[in-house]
């Protein structure tokens, strides 16, 4: 595997010292496959969470994505868009309010946040009604149960809000390296601005002179507002969900329950106020990455949570289950694996790469990439 | 219906009494009624939606070519999970294997979109059998040393891989040793329909004329009466299928199965390398799969990759949950009542009842009062049946996770060894009858 990443590596050297491949594009590509993939490992942590705690590959949580993005896309689009049209066609996603991070910040936050308690609500709900009546079943059990979750509310969601695709958010300012009539350095470009038709770089409404020579027109990198948001969050939430398991007491009763749970229960923890709090912790982060990744593509169907599901399950398995560091990285990997594969193949099968990867690992690396050290 | 009778009700209780008399045990009375059941559940809408027999007709074959082609489908899965413990979730991909290879074997060179080797239908089903059984070889060489869980990923994943393949641009046309060969891409392939077949019989087979003319004075158009036909051969290979899978059961191949399902550890230990034995049943699963794939699937002479989601897979095994894995009667009645009760009945309801116009556009309108409700309801009926359908998975795994008929145990010696009947260890069928037999009193 690793002789096959240094042939890959060798070979991107190659084609960019040749020419083959471009900066901008590379850049392109990398910057696209590190955002999803950021986007990959926070809605894989609940995955991983409830993989390691309850022992079993919950096959619902690509559909709790789905629940939490339409709750909190309900939510901001009635927050945002009161008076502009009635309460039910904007908590329904027919009336478009346009909005984005750039013109309703606080109606964003505001989603953000409906849409991790919606996926709260609906993971308790669910733990009640469904799993903790099969608390003593095997994985493969609770695996088949899961599936009828993930079915029914899937199709519940269509019933609601139809099978068409929705375009959500409006089009919002990039942050770039780019260059104007051969002033280059950071900036702004807005949604409706072309580099190539700038006459300068004052047109732009944030310039940052950088000393980097380029002549004509050409933006480097950009990446639009929402996609940053995405990044950061994603980061940010990974960066303090590692700290919460490996500091407080509930994050350390975590680890021991996903351990050896006949241990940790003789030791007095807790065991069902926890795997509660798992449901609490990962649901609200799955409802969040499933907001922020209908932000970035700016589009959301019924089925959107479900089409995801494989690649991130890709990422928790890749980075070992039931590490947090280790869904970041795994997720990471799977999204830099199904945008950059497009170098080397045919676009339809970039998809099938990231699965590729997912199969390798889990049949020569089945503990994950990080060796399987649980230590969340 | 009969499980909500009380003591009390002494009529209840006793149609309960006549109807375990009649079924239990008896596997074929078993099937034949539930799908007269259905067919009653059908004429009676049929009747109510004010079709002729023609059209009534159409309906109940539409419905036994589900019911035929969930049924292949479910015993070849059977095999796998029901059998041997193996989670399988690939089921679509194998399906996909199988289809597109006997569509491409058979396919004339010239065909668009997708190209083949124009080879007899077959050679092309063998060699649809033996591409799915090879891939699933394939896969079970390294992951059958999975845990369940990941054989179950890593199965999923391979369908989604076999699918995008299929219709990536790339193997829409290709060429090997200079032949071109091709699945189409996203455009599918056509090639030869096995559902001509039904055609062929009504123009060439003796009598096959004077069955179209006793269809046309019913009112059954030609179409549907060659439709009818090749239902006749789904069924014959349903019933083929159903007799492989006793017969592999009742072997004592079928025995270490049943040994690795139960215990893998206590079959290897017993001087079984299960490992072969794994593999020879994933790879017999699979050729199956891809068998049933083309003949129901395929049968209209057209498959793209959309026929091939994973969503099918997923349905195929609740079918099976339904039914109760590890039986053979169930897989089939499990098949019968997902696809036809399940599956085409609310489709079938929805095309007829649903569309009166009135309904409103969206669920807004649709919460404004009792009748807009009832006729969104109806117009989206085939939304509302897979919520209903993962409702009852779920409540199946809470109270009866051994579905329909996933209690019986079957004999592990091909006669039943307790009762020594007089007569001699008989036909496969003979000691099926017997294996059901014995199982039926753990029910009450």
């Amino acid at each position: 595997m690793a002789v096959f990443g240094a042939v890959l590596f060798v070979d991107l050297v190659r084609q960019f010292v040749g020419g083959g491949i471009s900066f901008p594009f590379l850049a392109s590509v990398v910057l696209e496959g590190l955002v999803i993939g950021l986007a990959y490992g926070l809605a894989g942590i609940g995955l991983s969470m409830t993989y390691s705690i309850l022992n079993f590959a919950n096959f619902a949580h690509g559909d709790t994505i789905t629940v939490g993005a339409f709750a909190g896309w309900s939510v901001a689009y009635v927050v945002g868009g009161l008076g502009t049209a009635g309460v039910g066609s904007l908590f329904l996603l027919t009336a478009d309010p346009g909005i984005s991070i750039a013109n309703a910040f606080g109606v964003v936050v505001v989603g953000a946040i409906a849409a991790g308690l919606g996926a709260v609500v609906l993971s308790l709900a669910l733990d009640r009604i469904v799993y903790k009546p099969m608390r003593d079943a095997g994985g493969i059990s609770l695996l088949i149960a899961s599936i009828g979750v993930a079915l029914a509310l899937r199709y519940l969601i269509a019933f609601v809000y139809g099978t068409g695709v929705k375009g959500i958010t409006a089009p919002v300012p990039k942050v770039a390296f780019l260059t104007v009539d051969g002033v280059s350095g950071f900036g702004v470009i807005g949604p409706d601005q072309q580099v190539g038709q700038l006459a300068s770089v004052s047109d732009l409404s944030l310039f940052v002179d950088l000393p980097f020579a380029a002549a004509g027109s050409e933006v480097l990198v950009s990446l639009t507002f929402h996609g940053l948001a995405l990044a950061l969050t994603a980061a940010g939430l990974m960066l303090a969900m590692h700290f919460f398991l490996q500091r407080s007491k509930l994050g350390k009763a975590m680890r021991a329950m996903a351990d050896n749970k006949p241990l940790a229960r003789v030791t007095g923890i807790p065991t069902e106020r926890v795997i509660r709090m798992t449901w609490v912790l990962g649901g609200a982060l799955t409802g969040i990455a499933g907001f922020l990744i209908v932000l970035e593509s700016g589009t959301m169907s019924f089925s959107f949570g479900w089409l995801l599901l494989l690649f991130v399950f890709a990422a928790v398995i890749l980075g070992g289950i039931g590490s947090i560091y280790g869904a970041m990285a795994g997720g990471v990997i799977v999204g830099l694996v199904d945008s950059m594969a497009i170098i080397w193949l045919p676009s339809g099968l970039t998809k099938a790469a990231a699965f590729v990867v997912l199969i390798v690992v889990l049949l020569l690396r089945p503990e994950g990439l990080f060796g399987g050290v649980t230590t969340a | 219906m009969s499980e909500t009778s009380e003591p009390a009700d002494d009529g209840s209780s006793r149609v309960r009494a006549l109807l375990v008399d009649v079924f239990e045990g008896n596997d074929a009375r078993m099937i034949v009624g539930t799908m007269a059941g259905i067919y009653l559940l059908l004429i009676v809408f049929s009747l109510f939606a004010g079709f002729g027999l023609g059209g009534m007709v159409n309906t109940l074959r539409a419905a036994t070519v589900f019911a035929a082609g969930y049924g292949m489908l479910v015993l070849a899965l059977n095999l796998h999970w029901g059998y041997t413990g193996l989670f399988n979730i690939g089921v679509a991909g194998f399906m996909a294997v199988g289809t597109y290879t006997t569509a491409i074997l058979s396919a004339p060179p010239e065909a668009s979109p997708g190209a083949g080797l124009g080879l007899p239908i077959p050679i092309a089903i063998v060699g649809g059998m033996l591409a799915a059984a090879l891939v699933g070889l394939l896969t079970a060489l390294p992951a059958l040393r999975l845990r369940a869980d990941y054989l179950a990923i890593v199965t999923v994943a391979l369908s989604e891989i076999i699918r995008l393949s299929v219709k990536s641009g790339t193997l829409a046309e290709f060429t090997v040793f200079g032949v071109t060969l091709g699945t189409g891409g996203g455009r599918g392939i056509s090639y030869p329909a096995p559902g001509s077949l039904g055609g062929w019989v009504l123009d060439n087979a003796p009598g096959g004329g004077a069955l179209v003319d006793i269809g046309q004075t019913l009112g059954i158009a030609k179409p549907v009466m060659s439709g009818l036909v090749y239902l006749v051969v789904l069924i014959l290979f349903a019933a083929a299928f159903y007799w492989l899978l006793v017969r592999i059961g009742n072997s004592p191949f079928g025995r270490v199965l049943k040994a690795i399902r139960e215990d893998e550890l206590v079959a290897s230990s017993l001087g079984k390398d299960t490992r072969i034995f794994k593999l020879k049943v994933f790879a017999v699963g699979c050729a199956l799969m891809g068998l049933a794939g083309y003949l129901w699937i395929g049968r209209s002479g057209f498959v793209n990759d959309l026929s091939f989601r994973p969503n099918i897979t997923f349905f195929i095994f609740i079918a099976l949950i339904i039914g109760g894995a590890g039986s053979n009667t169930g897989s089939l009645l499990g098949g019968m009542v997902f696809s036809s009760l399940l599956f085409y009945l609310p489709q079938f309801l929805s095309q007829n009842f649903g569309s009166t116009g009135s309904a409103p556009a969206n669920f807004l309108g649709a919460v404004a009062g009792l009748d807009e409700f009832v006729a969104y309801t109806l117009q989206n009926i085939s939304s509302l049946r897979f919520v209903l359908i993962g409702v009852l998975l779920v409540y199946l795994m809470h109270n009866r996770p051994e579905g329909l008929l996933g209690h019986r145990k079957e004999d592990a010696a091909a006669v039943n060894l307790l009762e020594r009947s007089s007569k001699p260890p008989g036909s496969g069928k003979a000691a099926m009858a017997d294996g059901s037999g014995s199982g039926g009193e753990s029910d009450e």
